[in-house]
């Protein structure tokens, strides 16, 4: 029934030794308390090359789309808690003016202790961070489609993460309100700070730190990719066929 | 396939299905789809209870069988149709089946898998894709497999079991991966007690948890369900991702607590949701103030999950009690009165959610969460535990280790 791999690993873990209270850290997150807020004003983040046009050359075309901008650094097991907290779920994102306020609460979980800089800055809408920069298992823990839109919302249009939990990263392709890429190494968000100016680079699977001069290897976004610049899974099943379009309906 | 709608979601669910098939579409099949408000109920908050209007005229609309509807808030038993958190409503009534596909807006749908059914959350676009065609794209998982054996001491539950083997693999351990749950302990369980096990495989990133069907499982779901189910196994030559392998004879209770929280004074005690609000997670801790005899110190909040287990709280006796009923018991040791059943404040919910945590508490608990801001407050402390650890915490106004009242 499963699909295993050809390496079996076995790892016992027959308990001898009493286990000494506390145990079991739940919620590893190691945090990072660096910011900087940047002098530099850079323009909102759009792609260098709209989404748009890099679709029509090919719906078989590997994602060309280049984002710009500032970015905002987090650690690691980022929540979906902290991306948005369960009190604003009960805003509908498919009504405009509830999409917008989501946008407005994106990342208002982090606790400002560890995040002094918001994402979000008081009385705005939507953020000045175009890239968000992630460690491991980001978007961990509620099913929340309100995580990914939020982020989307706020005008976000790429996560660049070490790796993430599987119900956010499927949320992500399926609304195709953010492209959730994954580094080939760990350490970015250890070296990169909030405000750096960065790039993200999809057809070229880089992602580029101006401010330090790094660069850090992307996994391509494969399948995903196209399925994300279409507008998320209704948009691409209506363009590849797999369901009738809105007019003929 | 079963696809399972609770509100947390689920308005957006129904709105997706209307905007991307056409207001005219129909569900793929009206009575594969179970639709059941459990999230943000009892609230005067307007757009909670507007997102309930909204279930409610699609269900009208599309004539889906299973809509557990509740109009009348101030008073859930005048609301028959109600249920309340839906993944033990799935069960209950009979919509978990071996064998099956259930798909859910909710992360603890994985839930289910204590059936032998492959069961796991989607957000709610997939879920508007699935009630439109019928269909989802999944990729098969990986399966690590836990073998638990060794004699259940007394003072331990699975919520215990489930803690120790996220601490062993981590949070992020089972990624993309199915959790399968054997071994004789797992055998001697009850279904409630696999269904605290396979419900926080999520926790550790999983996509899934399974324990195959058995004796156990089939007496369950006599009378529940007239559909029939074909169970599935993993074959002999099965090859797992990994193993690992429990002695649960040598197991202590274990709690879950947040980074940098130091070992402290517990404000107070919450039993509730999917995780430890089911029968017999109050059973357990009715045994628990029943062998102290004393009163708690610290408020002591009790959820029902679901109609039947506010009913089971009021009605069954508990063992070695003389007749008494767990709200009797719970009575006697000043908790407070168990309330409309409800997902509750394991995740905060609006500001006006009863126990939610609205100063920066300590909060034992036997949810499935603790992450920052999980119950209301940002600053708030969260550990979680099994209702055993949780009672002997109320008794104690410390996190507690049940041994010292069980044994």
């Amino acid at each position: 029934m499963a699909a295993a791999p050809s390496a079996t690993a076995v790892s016992t873990a027959a308990l001898v030794a009493p286990i000494q209270a506390p145990t079991s850290a739940f919620l590893r997150r190691t945090q990072l308390t660096r910011h900087r807020l940047h002098s530099l004003k850079c323009r909102r983040a759009g792609p260098i090359v709209p989404a748009a046009a890099a679709a029509a050359a090919g719906s078989s075309s590997p994602s060309s789309a280049v984002f710009h901008g500032e970015c905002f650094v987090v650690g690691d097991n980022i929540d979906t808690d902290q991306i948005i907290p369960a009190e604003h779920l009960t805003l509908v994102p498919s009504k405009p003016d509830e999409y917008r306020k989501l946008g407005s609460f994106a990342f208002a979980g982090l606790p400002s202790a560890a995040y002094p800089t918001p994402f979000v800055a008081p009385g705005e809408e939507s953020s000045r961070y175009a890239v968000i920069v992630g460690g491991a298992n980001f978007g961990c823990g509620s099913s929340r489609e309100h995580a990914p839109v939020a982020l989307g919302a706020a005008g976000a249009r790429a996560v660049v993460a070490e790796g993430y939990a599987r119900i956010f990263f499927r949320n992500s392709v399926a609304t195709g309100e953010v492209y959730p890429l994954e580094l080939t190494e760990a350490g970015a968000c250890k070296e990169c700070k909030t405000g750096d100016v960065v790039t993200v680079d999809l057809g070229n699977s880089v992602f580029i730190n101006h401010t330090s001069g790094k660069e850090y290897k992307l996994k391509p976004i494969g399948d995903a990719g196209p399925v994300i610049e279409a507008g998320g899974i209704f948009a691409y099943a209506r363009k590849t066929g797999m369901i009738a379009s809105k007019a003929a309906a | 396939m079963a696809s399972s709608i609770s509100t947390a979601a689920k308005a957006s669910a129904a709105f997706a299905h209307k905007k991307e098939f056409g207001e005219d579409a129909k569900v793929w099949d009206r009575e594969k789809v179970v639709i059941i408000p459990d999230h943000y109920i009892f609230t005067s908050d307007e757009r909670a209870n507007r997102n309930v209007d909204i279930l409610r005229d699609f269900c009208v609309e599309q004539n889906i069988k299973y809509f557990y509807d509740i109009k009348d808030l101030s008073n859930f038993k005048a609301n028959p149709d109600y249920k309340g958190v839906c993944h033990i409503a799935l069960a209950q009534e009979g919509h978990c089946r071996p064998g099956e596909v259930l798909l859910g807006t909710d992360s603890h749908t994985c839930n289910a898998g204590a059936f032998g059914q492959f069961a796991t959350g989607i957000g709610n676009t997939d879920a508007g894709f699935v009630l439109g065609t019928g269909k989802a794209l999944l990729k098969v998982p990986p399966t690590i497999r836990f073998v638990l054996d060794g004699e259940m001491p007394p003072y331990l539950l699975a919520k215990d079991l489930i803690l120790q083997i996220i601490g062993e693999i981590s949070v992020s351990g089972a990624t993309y991966k199915s959790m399968e749950f054997v071994g004789s302990t797992v055998e001697s369980l009850t279904m409630e007690e696999r269904m605290t096990l396979c419900n926080m495989v999520i926790e550790a990133g999983g996509k899934n948890g399974v324990v195959p069907a058995d004796e156990t499982t089939f007496k369950y779901l006599e009378g529940k369900t007239s559909v029939d189910y074909e169970p599935v196994y993993s074959d002999a030559q099965a090859r797992f991702f990994s193993d690992y392998r429990f002695d649960v004879s040598k197991l202590e209770p274990v709690v879950a607590k947040q980074e940098n929280a130091k070992m402290s004074r517990s404000t107070r005690v919450y039993i509730g949701s999917c995780t430890g609000g089911k029968t017999e997670d109050f059973l357990a801790a009715a045994k628990v103030f029943l062998a102290s005899g004393k009163k708690v110190k610290v408020p002591t909040f009790l959820v029902p999950a679901t109609q039947k287990v506010w009913m089971d709280v009021y009605s069954l006796p508990v063992p070695g009690s003389g007749g008494k009923t767990c709200s009797q018991i719970f009575e006697e040791a000043g908790c407070d009165t168990p309330a409309s059943p409800s997902c509750g404040a394991c995740l905060g919910g609006p500001r006006d959610t009863y126990a939610r945590m609205n100063e920066p508490l300590v909060c034992v608990s036997t949810t499935n969460r603790n992450f920052p801001g999980r119950m209301g407050h940002k600053e708030g402390q969260i550990y979680l535990a099994s209702p055993y650890t949780a009672a002997a915490s109320a008794l104690t106004g410390y996190v507690t280790d049940p041994r010292d009242f069980l044994l």
